[in-house]
């Protein structure tokens, strides 16, 4: 896949693979409220916003590539 | 057409309550007796006979009389999978934030035709799969055999919406994504040239691709191909080509009356129509043969129904790429290219087998010297 070609990473208006924070924050999305949480390590899973103990992983920032069939 | 009265009933297939008859052809050498079946030019160029009856852009209708099936299926087959078309191959998926997963888009975008130019999209070279044995990676996609569609919708409400509303179309914009969200991106200004007026687009507008709410983004950059319909059905440029027989309706008593009223409703529309009270068949290539008449007491020993086996009736519905017409044109370009292929083939064998028949014999006859 040449990225030359697709001009991957610079599609849109929006740039993906912005550089995340070094640190070991990890966002999640709250499957109660949807709002974006940060947990570092060692952190209880919870919201912070409401509290709910059920938190999904974000999808990722990666192309990802697919065939039509 | 052979009317109904004519006496040749050779080339009909018997369509009888429970079942058919006489389905097989028999137009060759040696079935019957004293009569030449034998397949010659001239005779063929005579009795073939194509008659469009409808020819629009997207639907063509038209009969071929007087070939054997195997050619009209040829037609058919080729038609399907051997024309080639566009059709979106890759989907590269920067963000899908949707309920659709993205190999189930990426298949949905597949199936979507993509028209555009005809002209160029004609003269595009095919895209190559697999490695480069140069340098072992994979052969690159190129200004001539690749084409960009780009896709990019965002789900929003629609501030101060009216409490209580659930008509998405007031609550949210951009709520669906529509194949004519696809954006072409021209690789360079060349390509951009080559399809001129006729920009690369989806061929039908309104596809619905994806549904959308608040805060749900998509952006997809897909790869459009140039493919045949036997490698996957998205490549097919026909929405349907199909071929039946012509129906024969033979009324060998007169009905009249009040029965022959009851007749006109056992066939489709304008197959049947009154005159002077008397129940005649008119246009026996609009009917569907669903053999209704057959299940009237009243009609038994009356009505005989029947396929001509040698007339087809062919109709081809394009997909958007080409025009319906075209797509036979182009499936008989092909069927003759297939021959020609066969014949060259055919005689470079039968030559290399005189050419050893030759070798051998040759050492023979030095021997008898």
């Amino acid at each position: 896949m040449s990225s030359e070609y697709t001009n991957a990473g610079t599609v849109g208006d929006r740039s993906y693979g912005q550089p995340q924070q070094q640190s070991a924050t990890m966002h999640y999305l709250c499957a109660e409220c949807g709002v974006k949480v940060g947990i570092n390590k060692g952190e209880p899973i919870r919201c912070k916003e409401c509290g709910h103990r059920i938190l999904y992983k974000q999808r990722t920032r990666r192309m990802v590539q697919f065939e039509a069939r | 057409m052979p009317s109904a009265k004519s006496s040749n009933r050779r080339n009909i297939v018997g369509v009888n309550a429970e079942t058919v008859t006489n389905v097989t052809s028999n137009d060759f050498p040696g079935h019957w007796p004293g009569e030449d079946h034998s397949w010659n030019v001239s005779k063929f160029r005579e009795t073939l006979r194509i008659q469009f009856f409808r020819n629009d852009r997207f639907h063509a209708e038209f009969d071929i009389v007087h070939v054997d099936a195997s050619i009209a299926n040829a037609f058919r087959r080729i038609m399907m999978a051997e024309v080639h078309s566009f059709a979106i191959e890759q989907c590269y998926f920067l963000n899908n934030t949707s309920v659709i997963q993205d190999e189930v888009l990426a298949h949905r975008l597949g199936l979507v035709p993509i028209v555009g130019n005809h002209r160029t999209m004609r003269n595009m070279k095919w895209h190559r799969r697999g490695n480069d044995p140069k340098t072992g990676q994979p052969y690159q996609p190129t200004v001539y055999d690749t084409l960009i569609l780009h896709l990019q919708a965002t789900c929003e409400r629609i501030p101060n919406a009216p409490k209580g509303e659930t008509d998405p179309d007031k609550l949210y914009r951009n709520h669906t994504v529509y194949a004519r969200d696809l954006e072409w991106r021209p690789a360079n200004e060349a390509q951009k040239e080559m399809f001129g007026s006729e920009p690369v687009r989806a061929g039908n507008p309104d596809i619905v691709i994806a549904k959308l709410r608040p805060g749900q983004e998509l952006i997809v950059t897909s790869h459009a191909v140039k493919g045949l319909g036997k490698d996957h059905a998205k490549f097919s440029p026909v929405a349907t080509a199909m071929y039946r027989l012509l129906p024969q309706i033979t009324i060998k008593e007169t009905i009249t009356g009040k029965a022959a009223e009851r007749l006109q409703k056992c066939f489709s529309k304008g197959v049947i129509e009154i005159v002077d009270g008397e129940a005649k068949v008119v246009n026996p290539r609009n009917d569907m043969v669903s053999r209704e008449v057959l299940r009237h007491e009243e009609f038994k020993g009356k009505v005989e129904l029947g396929r001509v086996r040698d007339h087809f009736i062919f109709s081809v519905e394009s997909a958007g790429q080409w025009d319906s017409d075209e797509i036979f044109l182009e499936a008989v370009g092909i069927l003759q290219a297939k021959c020609e292929r066969l014949k060259r083939h055919t005689q470079r064998m039968l030559q290399l087998e005189a050419e050893k028949a030759d070798r051998e014999t040759k050492p023979e006859a030095m021997e008898e010297d």
